[in-house]
């Protein structure tokens, strides 16, 4: 029987053999290796057993030191233990990988390789995490593909019993974890006889027992350490061998053979490239293709690097190298090469040296795929070709463009490999929401299950949560495909753009092929198509020679009640037009698949994908492209013509999507960008946006502080400045107005390209017109007709001053949300219930604001590239920002609130001893300034202004110092801001910490309840019975009760709030936190799409949290002791509606009553008691006496 | 004492026969039911609404959770064993099926022959004994006549019956110009019985916050008396099963609806205010009224105060009218 045949990514063939050789996983998630993880959680949850016929254990820990910490355990009594991570996750498992290696203790990690966080974070694929693990002890085997991942991931399995020493199995985070390809499955007989009985029971007979009780983890002195140390040494060496003993046995088993070091290539080869990782794809392609042209040129393919063996090295390498390429996919700055180039180097030197290796081949080490930065054919070709230079660039770099340091190696983007022509290359453009993605891997499996053919299925995500674009790039043909990068310009046969706007804003047929073939899914009818194209991409059709088809596939999908789920309409298009599988069959097959998706619980969406995909031919239509290019429509510029000149030059590129084209000089070297960039990537997601009825708002404000991306304003100015306002600029006479001067006008203007068309702003519009109370002073409007008149709006709304801060009340909404966000248009979800807490704290105190944000959604819409949502007020003050890491942020904030402090301390200091340089008076009112309101602070600013003139004229050499740092004299307001995957599991012993520490920090947890940006996991916050992943079963345990144990401390200022349920709670909460001389938390309730809700809900989920009584409103303020008062007061009354009324309205409870009702039941009953005894023990608290302490 | 009667054509031990409630939901609820003495057991309702919102939740929240996110392909754990609605009916049924050795009838209740209908079918095979079709429809468009809205209820009969060969008990609202003709019709097509009367729930106004809000207001003995005038009226005029439901609390509420000619009575408030045993308490009053007046069995007086029987058959009709009217006294203090 010939070996079964699946088509997998890389974490999933890494997972099966993981969770088929394991008993106790332990995970904590981390991309991109959080898919491991699930995957292991999913099989157990579901009762997929191992090798030893039982379900391995899945634990999910509080970190990834947390999770080594339990591997580690779970190991020294005896189980068979694994655990997936990466990068950031990997540095915190390093102390106990000492540990487990020094124990000799057998276990593999597996670990999706990717970038670390340095000037930035990246959560793409390269080394970095894996090389700062090369002293650990582990051994470090590292697959190139996701067959070899599958078998690799054995093989180490079954090394480690062999040999005792732990593996670190690596594979490139994204290119190996995420790439889709067909590969002979290992079976369980395979398995095995791959892991030696007797072995396993001598793992087991080294655990730790009280019945055969031994001591390990003792402390040792200089007398025996050293030795100990050295006792090991005959493990490490005896490992290679026995690692090439079983990858023989593992070729005997499977007919798939591996070495240590593998060499394709001429066997005369000279030069030689020598790499580990996916690159090996690109490189081998190349290295056929050039030794076809009769190049002597080869490859080592480095699958051991540690222990490093240069025996097996020198034996794989051809004697007639006279120069060797080492490509490293990291960087260690301040090294004199990279560690694979370095032990390369050492090993052929000390056989030369020795004698065994002559001549010594000249050695030069490269970088290259930093952050899954593209490695191509034309790099390893341009590689190959430096070493036929006398004195070849030694270091460089391949992939970028270096004119700083003058290290790259320009190449021919143009070169292809002969194998790029055995494969049908196809492309798709689609919207991160319409299904594309999953569409695609359903065809790469339909061709790959259907055909004898080869697939391989990639895809490029985005960074932004809504509007995200999303690249497929699809290969198949009869041979392996090795082509471990993206599908270049002029290489795709087929390019699908599933979103007609595209073609306005990327170059979708850039990566056309001549005489290629282009599907279009456009409203536009098939005769008039041509005419609605954009000049350029007219003009590619022409020159290029494309076949066009077109289909309205959202008019098919809408006549089938599908929605905007174009995705299997697509498909068959694809099939019909690429004829990869006769129609018939492939449209059986997608029919399959969805009905595999749906299954007979979804009847009456199976008959709309049936009648949709019935349809979709029909639809489908050939495009006569005239010879001559028409059209009049020109691409729009990516950013405004008046936009700064970083953001012509650098940003644009970035959103233009060809930010690969920056050289190094563009790119800061200290990670610093410029605020204020969102604002000028203008990404029109809204289909409507709101229109305002001036005749019936009552300036309430509530519509901007819903709004998640500040995309519905107010101003306040004066009726004056309106006089040359466009026709259409609507503003009104303000309500109060005792509050504001007289003539003051006020306007709620929308940013009509900002706009995501949420809603949430109409749907928290209290106000509707008695005579019609369909219409709220706030409704939806499609933006077509209203987008030109809104952007002539917008642009003079801008340009009005902002309102005096001074003299606004921001204690009341309507105050507070004239004051300007300073945070704007991020990458949020549609919707997103964290994004308004942020933009609050920024209205309040932007212009005085230093950030630490944990890493999290908060820090990818709030610091990913191309743009940054964090902007200046007109004075050019603004939030001040930084990610340090996810576990470490409360202690990063608390950093900065000592830094903070010192320098203010010294500057007073300083103050004191120039008092008679400068202006006494000045000095005294500096230094006795409250700053307690905004006018003080504004005051304080403008002493200062006027004690740094005076500063300038003297000569006293403490001038200068007090010059540098005069600043700080102003209150600066401290925010650590982080999700509850930060504050509750991570980091928060470093919470616990700050808050104990008494500083005068603002901690804001943006509580969703799961962590978000990762996928939905399990945090210490989820709900009792909620389902999350790695809570499959639904939460067994309460969540955990942040605000009760940080008011244990009794000087901690605490508040739970919910801006949908009450929103003038929360403004009076971020005010007294801010104002409180001490440590702050706000624990902040925020629906998020992991709930299972549909965001447009998002205000309804709130109000039904409050009111039942899963999130309750309180402030707990310390100061309020010293008046006798009790601290603690509830904002949100007793729970009145039944906890199950909010649980069965959101996914995450409810899909547990389909799957466990009684499971579920049980621990509706469990919560609703929980919450009672909870409302009730806060009200006792609330209630109890509190002495006066006027007196103490 | 002998209360079997025939209902759809399967033979009960009594006429008692809790209707769809959720009562049903649980196997334990159900037993006891049994065990007090009912005669069949009508299921909760399986909502046409709810099997299409789930689908569409499902569909929503499970199935399309992809955003294009590079850290997140999904948010919620992917449970291809996820057992929907129509599932955990059918399991219900083969439960009870299994557990009890009365007669289980599921009730299905939607307005549309859509794909839903196939349902039917699985329900039949997963052993019920019959099939209840609640046509919960509000007629609200004014353009739709009546001939149409009668015709609705006639599609749906013939859609079931091309999915399943098991009774098929057709359950109707009050809101027809003529009852009579329509239960005709039905029976005609093929229905094996009728139960009177569906009870819309009427939505009420919230006047302080100006908005609707739904409410559930439980029946009363009143309200069976509109069942007891239409059971009376059709009972020896149409062949097929007549049911009794809506307002049945005691055993005297019983009685009189037997007397009109129902062949099962529906329980349903009575048993969820006040537990299943009070099926036995009705059944005994039953019991007792009988052996007060000499009956042996059912069939002795059932329809013996139905229209065809009764001296004078106006009484049924408008006369009825008239004569409550004339009765009816205002309150102190009410002029009139």
């Amino acid at each position: 029987m010939s070996p079964r045949q699946v088509t997998v990514d890389g974490n999933e063939a890494a997972a099966r053999i993981a969770h088929l050789t394991n008993e106790v996983i332990a995970i904590y998630p981390i991309t991109p290796a959080s898919p491991m993880g699930e995957w292991a959680d999913d099989w157990s949850a579901t009762g997929v057993k191992n090798l030893w016929d039982t379900v391995p254990q899945v634990i999910e820990m509080q970190s990834e030191g947390g999770a080594a910490g339990a591997i580690h355990g779970a190991l020294q009594t005896g189980a068979l233990a694994t655990s997936f991570t990466a990068s950031q996750g990997l540095l915190l498992m390093i102390p106990n990988m000492y540990k487990i290696a020094g124990e000799l203790t057998s276990t593999v990690l597996h670990v999706a390789a990717r970038s670390l966080a340095v000037q930035a974070l990246s959560i793409f694929g390269d080394h970095s995490d894996v090389m700062a693990c090369r002293a650990t002890g582990y051994a470090m085997l590292c697959s190139a593909s996701v067959q070899e991942v599958q078998d690799f991931a054995l093989i180490a399995q079954a090394a480690t019993l062999v040999g005792r020493i732990p593996f670190l199995h690596f594979f490139d985070g994204f290119r190996t974890s995420h790439e889709i390809d067909k590969i002979y499955q290992v079976d369980h007989d395979t398995a095995r006889a791959m892991l030696d009985e007797d072995l396993v029971v001598a793992h087991r007979r080294r655990a730790l027992t009280p019945d055969r009780p031994v001591l390990r983890g003792s402390s040792q002195n200089p007398d025996v350490y050293f030795q100990g140390r050295e006792s090991t040494n005959r493990y490490y060496a005896e490992l290679p061998d026995l690692i090439a003993q079983v990858m023989a046995r593992f070729g005997r088993l499977s007919g798939r053979h591996y070495g240590l070091f593998e060499y394709v290539g001429a066997p005369d080869a000279e030069r030689v490239v020598m790499l580990m990782g996916s690159g090996i794809g690109a490189a081998e392609e190349t290295v056929d293709t050039l030794v076809t042209r009769g190049e002597q040129v080869g490859l080592i393919k480095v699958r051991l690097f540690r222990p490093f063996s240069p025996r097996h090295l020198l034996a794989a390498l051809p004697e007639s190298v006279k120069s060797i390429a080492v490509l490293d996919r990291t960087k260690e700055p301040g090294a004199d090469g990279e560690p694979l180039y370095k032990d390369v180097v050492t090993a052929l030197a000390q056989a030369f040296a020795a004698g065994e290796r002559t001549p010594m081949p000249q050695i030069i080490g490269g970088r290259f795929g930093l952050s899954s930065k593209e490695f191509t054919p034309g790099m390893v070709a341009r590689v190959l070709a430096e070493l036929t230079q006398e004195r070849p660039k030694n270091p460089f770099t391949i992939g970028i463009h270096d004119d700083v340091n003058y290290l790259s190696l320009d190449w021919d983007a143009k070169f292809r490999p002969d194998a790029a022509h055995a494969v049908t290359r196809c492309i798709f453009y689609g919207l991160g929401s319409d299904g594309t993605v999953s569409a695609n891997k359903n065809a790469i499996r339909i061709i790959g299950e259907a055909t004898d053919q080869q697939v391989q299925g990639y895809f490029q995500y985005d960074s932004k949560k809504a509007g995200a674009i999303t690249v497929s790039h699809l290969r198949y043909g009869m041979q392996a495909i090795r082509s471990t990068y993206l599908i270049g310009d002029g290489e795709a046969d087929f390019v699908a753009c599933h979103q007609p706007n595209f073609l306005a804003r990327q170059d979708v047929l850039g990566k056309a092929t001549p005489e290629g073939t282009f599907l279009l899914n456009s409203p536009v009818a098939p005769d008039a198509v041509w005419d609605s194209l954009p000049r350029h991409v007219q003009q590619q059709i022409v020159d290029k020679r494309l076949t066009m088809h077109v289909i309205d596939a959202y008019d098919i999908a809408g006549r089938n009640n599908l929605g905007r789920r174009i995705n299997t309409i697509m498909q068959v298009c694809f099939f019909a037009i690429t004829g990869v599988l006769d129609i018939g069959e492939a449209i059986a097959r997608i029919k399959a698949m969805v009905e595999k998706t749906y299954g007979r619980k979804g009847r009456r969406l199976l008959e709309r994908n049936f009648a949709a995909i019935d349809a979709a031919l029909a639809g489908l239509h050939a495009v006569a492209v005239p010879a001559q290019v028409s059209s009049q429509i020109e691409m729009p510029p990516v950013v405004a013509a008046n936009a700064p000149a970083f953001v012509r030059d650098v940003t644009a590129k970035l959103i233009a999507g060809r930010g690969d084209s920056l050289p190094v000089s563009a790119i800061s070297a200290d990670g610093t960008w410029p605020l204020g960039t969102a604002a000028y990537e203008k990404r029109q997601l809204a289909l409507e946006i709101p229109r305002w009825e001036m005749d019936l708002c009552t300036h309430c404000g509530k519509c901007p502080l819903v709004c998640p991306h500040a995309a519905i304003r107010a101003k306040a100015f004066d009726a004056e400045l309106a006089a040359g306002a466009p026709a259409g600029f609507l503003h009104t006479q303000i309500k109060g107005g005792k509050d504001f001067p007289p003539g003051t006008h006020i306007s709620y203007q929308v940013a009509p390209d900002d706009c995501t068309g949420c809603g949430l702003c109409v749907e928290i519009c209290p106000i509707r017109d008695r005579q019609n109370p369909q219409r709220k002073a706030l409704n939806m409007v499609p933006i077509a007709a209203h987008r030109e008149v809104e952007q002539a709006n917008w642009d003079f709304f801008l340009g009005l001053p902002e309102f005096d801060r001074t003299t606004l009340k921001e204690t009341t909404l309507k105050g507070a949300m004239i004051m300007q966000p300073l945070f704007e248009f991020s990458g949020a979800c549609v919707g997103c219930g964290e994004t308004p807490y942020i933009k609050l704290a920024t209205q309040l105190f932007g212009d005085r604001m230093l950030i630490a944000n944990a890493t999290g959604c908060s820090s990818i819409y709030g610091g990913n590239l191309p743009t940054t949502p964090y902007t200046t007020n007109p004075d050019g003050r603004g939030p001040a920002w930084n990610n340090s890491l996810f576990e470490d942020n409360a202690e990063f904030g608390m950093g900065m609130r000592v830094a903070v402090d010192t320098q203010a301390e010294h500057a007073r200091e300083l103050l004191r001893k120039l008092a008679g340089e400068v202006d006494e008076a000045l000095v005294e009112a500096t230094l006795s300034a409250e700053q307690q309101s905004e006018a003080e602070i504004v005051e304080q600013r403008d002493r200062v202004e006027s004690l740094k003139a005076k500063l300038a004229t003297s000569s006293h050499p403490a001038a200068r110092t007090l010059e540098g740092i005069a600043d700080y004299l102003v209150k600066k307001s401290v925010w650590l801001i982080g999700g509850d995957g930060w504050a509750y599991d991570i980091g928060y012993g470093g919470v616990d910490h700050v808050l104990a520490s008494g500083r005068d920090v603002n901690i804001l947890v943006l509580d969703t309840e799961v962590y978000s940006n990762t996928g939905g996991q399990t945090s210490k916050a989820t709900p009792l019975g909620a389902v999350a992943k790695f809570s499959a079963g639904g939460k067994p345990v309460v969540k955990k009760d942040l605000a009760m144990m940080a008011m244990a401390y009794g000087n901690v200022y605490v508040a739970q709030v919910a801006y949908g349920a009450k929103d003038v709670q929360v403004l009076r909460a971020f005010l007294d936190a801010e104002s409180y001389p001490g440590p702050s938390l706000i624990i902040a309730y925020s629906p998020c799409i992991a709930h299972g809700i549909d965001l447009s809900d998002n205000l309804r989920q709130q109000g039904l949290a409050v009111n039942a009584g899963h999130w309750g409103l309180f402030r707990y303020d310390p100061r309020k002791t010293a008046s006798g008062d009790n601290p603690l007061h509830l904002d949100s009354p007793e729970p009145n509606i039944p906890y199950r009324d909010f649980a069965l309205s959101e996914t995450r409870f409810a899909m547990l009553e389909r799957t466990r009702p009684q499971v579920a039941e049980h621990f509706m009953k469990a919560a609703q008691r929980q919450i009672k005894n909870r409302f009730h023990f806060y009200e006792q608290l609330a209630h109890l006496a509190v002495g006066n302490n006027k007196d103490e | 004492m002998n209360l079997t009667t025939n209902w759809l054509g399967l033979e009960l031990q009594n006429p008692l026969v809790p209707s769809a409630s959720p009562l049903s939901r649980s196997l334990d609820s159900a037993k006891a039911l049994e065990d007090a003495g009912a005669g069949a057991i009508v299921m909760y309702s399986l909502f046409e609404e709810a099997v299409r919102a789930e689908e569409e939740g499902m569909s929503r929240f499970m199935h399309e959770q992809e955003t294009g996110s590079a850290e997140a392909e999904s948010f919620l754990p992917s449970h291809q064993d996820f057992p929907g609605e129509l599932d955990r009916y059918l399991e219900q049924i083969a439960s009870l099926k299994a557990t009890l050795d009365i007669p289980i009838v599921a009730s299905l209740n939607g307005v549309t022959a859509s794909g839903w209908m196939t349902h039917a079918k699985e329900i039949a095979d997963a052993g019920a004994d019959a099939l209840e079709l609640n046509a919960y429809y509000v007629a609200a468009d004014i353009w739709e006549e009546g001939h149409y809205v009668e015709q609705r209820y006639i599609t749906l009969l013939n859609e079931l019956q091309q999915q399943v060969s098991i009774p098929i008990n057709m359950k109707l609202s009050p809101f027809f110009s003529s009852i009579g003709n329509m239960v005709k019709k039905l029976e005609m097509a093929g229905a094996s019985g009728v139960s009177l009367f569906n009870r819309f729930y009427q939505p009420d106004i919230d006047i302080g916050g100006m908005r609707l809000q739904h409410v559930l207001t439980p029946t009363h003995s009143a309200d069976a008396l509109l069942t007891m005038r239409w059971i009376a009226m059709l009972h020896g005029r149409v062949e097929c099963s007549l049911g009794a439901t809506g307002g049945v609390h005691a055993a005297e509420d019983a009685i009189k609806v037997l007397l009109a000619g129902s062949d099962v009575v529906h329980l349903c408030y009575a048993l969820l205010n006040n537990g299943p045993e009070e099926i036995g308490r009705i059944k005994k009053g039953i019991g007792e009224w009988m052996e007060q007046h000499g009956f042996e069995q059912l069939s002795d007086f059932r329809g013996s105060l139905s229209q065809v029987n009764v001296q004078d058959p106006a009484e049924y009709e408008r006369l009825n009218y008239i004569r409550v009217l004339g009765s009816y006294d205002s309150p102190g203090g009410v002029w009139r």
